[in-house]
């Protein structure tokens, strides 16, 4: 079922409605079995793939969480009788059975995960990626982990964990959860909240403008643009074609998914802050797909740079290589990161490549910090407005350029087509017929152009004016105008019909 | 305390670590800026902090990230 189908609509206005008229207590349940069957829809045979992990995370989790209460209740009993010594490693012999429970469930999960996408990325197998598979396995394997730390707790209704694993509208392309967070309110059976509810009809309706009118449309234009030919201008279109876009694609379709939950009174994490407006590369990737940079610096960036053997190359490098020596625990976590980001994003080299250039220009730009700040002090226009205007362009275009490294599985190919940025300057390709040839008509053009400047202003207002919903809430006729407007747009506007493949998001392929 | 000091203004000569209290909050420390600290820590205090202690509330003070160094030192 394709999310952006009447189907899907049909189905989402169903599970809404269901939910509100049946009792609070059961209304968890009626999500899992929406869940299910939405499941289900996606594909029968994925559901053992699915079932695989809720069931290992669930004994892990209760496994992991029986070592701890065991050891709570001997160190309790025995709080007198025990020395420091003793209860160290009482402490620490749990933590051993613990971390191999841990390993062991994480071992097998990411195994599949990692299977399953070279099977994928390589052709090996027919039957692609399991659906959602990295979405619930990156929540699950969150949720082990934290309660190994002792952070959260484990569930004990096998259907509750069931439910935070394949809550529907996060298997498409996230947001990635938080145990803590999410399961309480998926089983708290909220009230109905007519502000939440509206608010989450429009953010719905602007996911499916996002998508419909402009990610679809552009998007024939961008397979185009990536045949050989298009070099120098060309290339560079391709860059600017693909940043609009994966964001309609990928922020429209995280739109439709908490615009949903919020109507079910359910909050899910912001993936998105306004990405293109941020200053540099390491700000864009605070502000772009949040909630797997969260999941990656909690439990991958953070327990590398921390562990005993980065800080011992922290003690030694300090003294050979000084305030640089300081700092390559930081840079060398940050490689392993990336690389992973990298690697979970496709198992093509051009991934690893993506990877390895974002780490490398954020950590060039730390190092050259210093000699920044000095030019700064000297020039002193960092305060200045279009200095602003300036370091935005610059992140915009330096990102574009690495971004479309995604649909270069050959990476000779990237870099002699970047190459083509510096020596072939076929300005012509602007005038001479060319635009016309990418499956876009003067029309498509046109509302491609207001759909752009309609997202652009929006994102603006709220970038230096804040909300717009809110101030549009206490002006309902307006607001329903708008409402009506925007729906219109979208009916009269949006891509439909043989040759769009509506529903597919970019980041389901992950 | 003092030590500790130091190693923040070191990072942030700009911000007053004695009076700040949204560290985190208010975006003053990045995850790089929290992982060199962790490693300054390290090498004053010869005190391992580990990754489950990387939170907002152990970070947004330099109180609070004291009071978790001398905790982790008792322990």
């Amino acid at each position: 079922m394709q999310i952006t189908s009447i189907s899907y609509l049909l189905f989402a206005a169903a599970v809404l409605l269901g939910y509100f008229l049946l009792p609070k207590k059961v209304r968890w349940m009626y999500l899992l079995a929406s869940s299910l069957f939405f499941y289900l829809m996606a594909g029968v045979e994925y559901l053992g793939f699915l079932v695989l992990t809720v069931l290992s995370t669930y004994v892990g989790g209760r496994l992991m969480e029986r070592n701890l209460s065991k050891q709570e209740r001997y160190l309790a009993e025995n709080k007198d009788s025990l020395s420091r010594e003793e209860k160290k490693a009482c402490k620490n012999r749990i933590k051993i059975k613990n971390r191999l429970i841990l390993a062991a469930i994480l071992v097998l999960n990411f195994g599949i995960l990692g299977a399953c996408k070279l099977g994928n990325d390589y052709s090996l197998w027919m039957l692609g990626l399991p659906f959602g598979i990295s979405f619930y396995m990156f929540q699950s394997m969150g949720y082990l982990v934290d309660i190994y730390r002792g952070t959260d707790k484990a569930e004990r209704n096998f259907f509750k964990l069931a439910l935070f694993a394949s809550y529907f509208p996060q298997l498409i392309q996230g947001p990635i959860s938080k145990h803590s967070v999410l399961a309480p309110q998926l089983t708290a059976g909220k009230g109905f909240d007519g502000k939440a509810f509206s608010f989450g009809i429009q953010r719905m309706l602007w996911g499916f403008f996002k998508k419909l009118v402009i990610a679809d449309r552009i998007a024939a234009a961008v397979v185009i643009l990536r045949g050989p030919e298009y070099t120098g201008v060309g290339f560079f279109l391709l860059t600017l074609f693909y940043a609009v876009q994966i964001y309609a694609d990928f922020t429209g379709g995280i739109d439709m998914v908490i615009g949903l939950s919020q109507a079910l009174g359910i909050t899910l994490p912001e993936n998105f802050v306004r990405p293109y407006f941020s200053k540099n590369i390491a700000e864009y990737w605070r502000r772009w797909h949040i909630s797997l940079g969260e999941w990656m610096k909690s439990y991958i960036f953070y327990p590398i740079s921390v562990s005993s053997p980065m800080l011992k190359l922290s003690k030694a490098a300090r003294t050979k290589l000084g305030n640089f020596g300081k700092r390559l625990p930081v840079y060398a976590a940050s490689v392993a990161t990336w690389a992973v980001t990298g690697i979970w994003h496709g198992l093509t080299p051009n991934f690893l490549l993506w990877g390895m250039m974002n780490c490398f220009v954020i950590v060039v730009s730390e190092e050259l910090n210093p000699l920044y700040e000095k030019f700064h002090n000297r020039l002193g226009f960092k305060e200045k407005k279009w200095y602003g205007g300036f370091e935005i362009l610059r992140m915009f275009l330096l990102m574009n350029l690495i971004r479309v490294v995604d649909w270069f599985p050959d990476v000779g190919q990237y870099f002699s087509r970047m190459g083509s940025l510096f020596t072939t300057f076929n300005f012509h390709v602007l005038w001479d017929g060319t635009l016309m040839k990418l499956g876009l008509t003067a029309l498509d053009y046109g509302i491609l152009a207001f759909g752009i400047a309609t997202m652009f202003s929006v994102s603006l207002f709220e970038e230096t004016k804040g909300s717009i919903r809110e101030r549009l809430y206490t002006r309902p006729v307006l607001r329903y105008a708008l409402f009506v407007a925007l729906l219109l747009i979208v009916l009269l506007m949006g891509s439909y019909g043989i040759g769009y493949d509506a529903g597919n998001f970019i980041y389901n392929r992950f | 305390m003092e030590a500790l000091l130091d190693i923040l203004s070191e990072l942030h000569p700009e911000v007053d670590f004695e009076t700040a209290t949204g560290l985190i909050d208010d975006k003053v420390l990045d995850s790089f800026d929290i992982v060199t600290i962790v490693a300054e820590i390290n090498a004053e205090y010869d005190v391992q902090i580990p990754a489950v202690e990387l939170t907002p509330e152990n970070f947004n003070s330099a109180r609070a990230l004291y009071a978790l160094v001398e905790r982790l030192m008792e322990e």
